[in-house]
């Protein structure tokens, strides 16, 4: 008897793991994305005749753990009502016991899908201050992401900033993370103390030995979003390594310590930073040189300062002119 | 500050120093450098007022900068068209070149600076 080909049985997989929705007014189209332990769905409304998108555990039998942490991700984007967060329409469980919720349908591309065709430094740096605020939008409110990367922001078609993917994401008071205090409820823990969750490469190196970890932690990723982010920025025939302005790559020394009271205390600040070097102000980072504050001044006031510089040259050419 | 005012009070600094480099630039004038410097005045007040409106009215760098330009170097041109009651003389360039780069500089910083009225609302 001939066995069943990998393509046969992946798609027998996808034909099994799809949510039976029959109990609810959505009705599931397409797979939008995979992780680790859900699926997103592309769906339709059929009360309010719209398209959303449904979140599903995919395991058939998910641990209580995970579907607490889909509950627990559902909360809190629920509260969190900010212009970079995905709006939750609503949140329940399907008849297998599969936990779902329901959100907006958002398009647009991952941020490193975004990066491909954005090469220009000043419009990668103004998409990193929108993930900066949106996550310190979380911060204010005592929510940690915990695994922040370039797949996790999405960049719409109008150049809007998302940030996806908050199913590790910590509440203040969960047991291992010292935000500030919010109006948001913790649940109960769903990630027990020395629990490594995250993703290597992202990971601040608490969060890597399965320490406490708090806001730092992003603020980390963040400087690794950062740091992918002036990995090859500049022209798209631009040849070799991209220079890194200094005082940008103080900024990433500082999210990037290794030591959380080195790094910055949030993201606010983080973005701020990066606000300052985009305006052409002084980075709280980097302590500049006579020089560097000179080139900074002159380069942020340089239509000025030619101006002037005119002025100058054509008052002692006149008299040039006028001594021959 | 307004855009206006800003223009107003930066076209008028700046016609206060432009007649006085005269001295540098022409110092046979300076039996009339009163003259001379209240009329880069009234023309630095005069543009810097209208350059300080158009800054209101219009949000462009480099059009307030060529608006600027060309309404200093018209300004600056009635004057120059003045000749020396003296010599008989014109001093075009040195009248109009430096005189139409401060309208400029004016031009420049009211678009970038002061403030533009925000509008009515019910």
């Amino acid at each position: 008897m001939k066995g069943l080909s990998d393509a046969t049985l992946g798609h027998l997989g996808e034909v099994a793991d799809w949510p039976d929705l029959s109990s609810t007014k959505y009705e599931a189209a397409s797979v939008l994305g995979r992780g680790g332990m859900a699926t997103v769905y592309l769906a339709h409304d059929r009360d309010l005749g719209r398209e959303v998108a449904i979140k599903v555990i995919r395991l058939p039998e998910p641990a209580p753990e995970i579907a607490e942490r889909l509950r627990q991700e559902a909360r809190i984007l629920a509260q969190l009502e900010h212009p970079g967060l995905v709006p939750v329409h609503d949140l329940g469980t399907l008849p297998d016991g599969r936990v779902f919720y329901v959100m907006k349908r958002v398009r647009g591309r991952r941020l490193d899908e975004h990066l491909r065709d954005e090469r220009a430094l000043s419009a990668r740096l103004r998409l990193f201050e929108r993930v900066c605020e949106t996550v310190s939008f979380a911060h204010a409110h005592g929510v940690i992401h915990r695994d922040l990367k370039p797949e996790n922001v999405m960049v719409g078609p109008f150049g809007e900033v998302l940030v996806l993917d908050w199913g590790v994401a910590k509440l203040s008071g969960d047991g291992d993370a010292a935000g500030p205090a919010s109006g948001l409820v913790p649940g109960p823990p769903t990630t027990a103390h020395g629990t490594v969750v995250g993703t290597p490469g992202f990971m601040s190196p608490e969060q890597a030995r399965g320490q406490p970890v708090d806001a730092r932690a992003d603020v980390f990723a963040l400087g690794r979003i950062l740091e992918s982010m002036l990995a090859d920025h500049g022209g798209p025939d631009a040849e070799g390594p991209a220079r890194v302005p200094r005082p940008l790559a103080s900024i990433l020394a500082k999210a990037l310590a290794p030591e959380p009271d080195q790094r910055y205390p949030g993201a606010r600040e983080v973005g701020e930073d990066v606000a300052r070097y985009l305006s052409g102000q002084r980075v709280l980072a980097h302590r500049e040189s006579v020089f560097e504050v000179l080139g900074r001044l002159a380069t942020k006031y340089k239509t000025p300062l030619a101006l002037i510089i005119a002025y100058v040259l054509m008052r002692a050419a006149l008299l040039f002119w006028r001594g021959r | 500050m307004s855009k206006t005012i800003l223009g107003l009070i930066l076209g008028g600094i700046l016609g206060i120093f432009d007649g006085l480099s005269a001295l540098v630039s022409a110092p046979e004038v300076a039996p009339q450098i009163l003259g001379i410097v209240l009329g880069s005045t009234f023309k630095g007040l005069v543009v810097g007022v209208l350059v300080g409106f158009f800054a209101r009215k219009v949000s462009s760098l480099p059009l307030g900068i060529a608006f600027g330009l060309v309404l200093s170097l018209a300004f600056a041109y009635l004057i120059a068209a003045q000749p020396d009651p003296q010599t008989g003389k014109h001093y075009y360039w040195e009248i109009m070149l430096p005189g139409g780069i401060l309208g400029a500089i004016v031009g420049y910083a009211t678009q970038r600076y002061g403030v533009r009225p925000t509008p009515a609302t019910n």
